[in-house]
């Protein structure tokens, strides 16, 4: 599951923290075994592997007890398959399981690939998730003491611009508002067990955990439809252009006082911002809505299938993924990814929320009131500045043409 | 800041609304999984 996790997060370009441990865990491989002496079955050498945690062969082990002979009489005892054959047959889903209520994945009553997803999920995941989001805040804290705010070179004029109209700005705080509130509630559920209940006890941690699980389950709409206004609002202005390169070259200014590369609507560094969400948040929504609907919406099996046909995990040697996944395999890959990208995607709004509140003088009135100084507008987005300008000017010379009536 | 508070404000009305609606339409966990012989309610 790790390895296949890593496969996906390489396609994505976001294998940095995660690289290492996942490549460790996936260092043992399956050895060839001689069983000759247990008749094919299983041999001490396989439970000593299997107990060290190393991958074991379990083709003996997987077979279907209905195939083995019938019971012999009334008071016997499970024919030819032993309480063990059942107990595999069970383990790997082979069993034929019947049950009055719920889809296929009632009918799974082992499932043994639950324990490494709750080793991944407790560790790595946790872990590095956890880490990443403390050295976003890190990093941007020693940048603030060796850069400061990035004030306004020039004087202030007192003539404002508007830079974002009302829906834009409901828009964009209804994604931002309700995503803070899922990151929060997500963190609570996801570290809750291992930071909550040493502090406050396992009674208040079962009400913060039933607390945010509605939050989260509840609020996870209101992000998604600020995801799509803020996507039809503003993709137009988002798509790359030339300007972008000169904005990258000095590093958008940020780094050195007096620079201010030109800019439209959207910089650069904003353009990241935003694809970074809507790709992202688009991730986070789809793997999200898996969730919400348990084993209604399964798109692991179906998105191994199409990046097994591009050839990328084989390229990058991680072998041909699973193209057939049991339901609660497709829940914990689902959860999983959910988490990862969030995490991803969390680091990346810190350190928006750094540059559009202390890290700038003037960048919050963007997205407060809507109304920026003309001497912030002129040193961010000069190119932007111009347009709004011309336009102004155009209009009131075809306001002055028309005749009085 | 019209703008934020009233998305705020929206936030916590499509929560409630959408709790409601997918409780009304059974999409709850308890009502996706239930059936004669399961009992996942109070009732």
């Amino acid at each position: 599951m790790a390895r296949i996790l890593l496969t996906l997060i390489l396609a994505l370009g976001l294998a940095g923290p995660l690289a290492a441990p996942v490549a460790a865990q996936e260092a043992s491989q399956a050895t060839e075994t001689d069983r000759s002496a247990t008749g094919g079955a299983q041999t001490l050498e396989d439970i000593m592997a299997r107990q060290r945690g190393e991958k074991v062969d379990n083709f003996q082990r997987e077979e279907d007890p209905d195939s083995a002979g019938a019971m012999a009489n009334q008071l016997g005892g499970l024919g030819g398959a032993s309480d063990s054959d059942v107990w595999s047959a069970l383990r790997y889903g082979t069993a034929d399981v019947t049950v009055t209520s719920g889809g296929p994945e009632a009918r799974v009553l082992i499932q043994d690939g639950g324990m490494k997803w709750l080793q991944f999920r407790e560790g790595p995941l946790t872990t590095y998730g956890n880490w990443l989001l403390v050295g976003t805040i890190f990093v941007l804290a020693l940048f603030y003491l060796v850069r400061g705010r990035i004030m306004i070179d020039g004087e202030k004029t007192g003539r404002t611009v508007t830079r974002f109209k009302s829906i834009e700005r409901f828009a964009h705080w209804l994604m931002a508002g309700s995503f803070i509130v899922l990151g929060i509630t997500g963190l609570l559920v996801l570290t809750g067990r291992t930071v909550i209940i040493p502090i406050f006890g396992h009674e208040a941690f079962s009400t913060i955990a039933m607390g945010s699980k509605w939050i989260h389950n509840n609020v996870s709409w209101a992000f998604m439809l600020g995801l799509i206004m803020c996507f039809v609002f503003w993709v137009v202005h988002n798509i790359p252009n030339k300007t972008d390169l000169k904005w990258l070259k000095v590093g958008g200014g940020l780094f050195s006082e007096g620079v201010h590369p030109p800019a439209k609507k959207f910089n650069a560094g904003q353009k990241f911002i935003f694809w970074s969400v809507i790709l992202l948040g688009g991730s986070i929504s789809a793997s999200g809505l898996s969730l919400l609907f348990p084993f209604e919406l399964p798109m692991f099996a179906k998105t191994f299938a199409v990046l097994n046909q591009t050839g990328l995990p084989e390229l990058l040697g991680f072998g041909v993924l699973p193209e057939q996944l049991a339901p609660h395999e497709e829940m914990q890959f689902a959860q999983l990814w959910h988490a990862i990208v969030s995490f991803a995607l969390m680091a990346i709004i810190i350190g928006h929320i750094y540059i559009g509140s202390v890290g700038m003088e003037g960048a919050y009135d963007a997205m407060g009131t809507g109304e920026v100084d003309e001497q912030w507008a002129k040193e961010h987005h000069g190119l932007w500045l111009e347009e709004v300008k011309s336009k102004e000017g155009a209009a009131s010379e075809s306001k002055a043409a028309t005749p009085a009536e | 800041m019209k703008a934020m508070y009233t998305a705020f404000l929206a936030t916590a009305v499509i929560a409630v609304g959408a709790w409601y609606t997918l409780g009304e339409i059974g999409f709850s966990a308890s009502d996706r999984n239930t059936g004669n012989a399961v009992r996942l309610d109070d009732g």
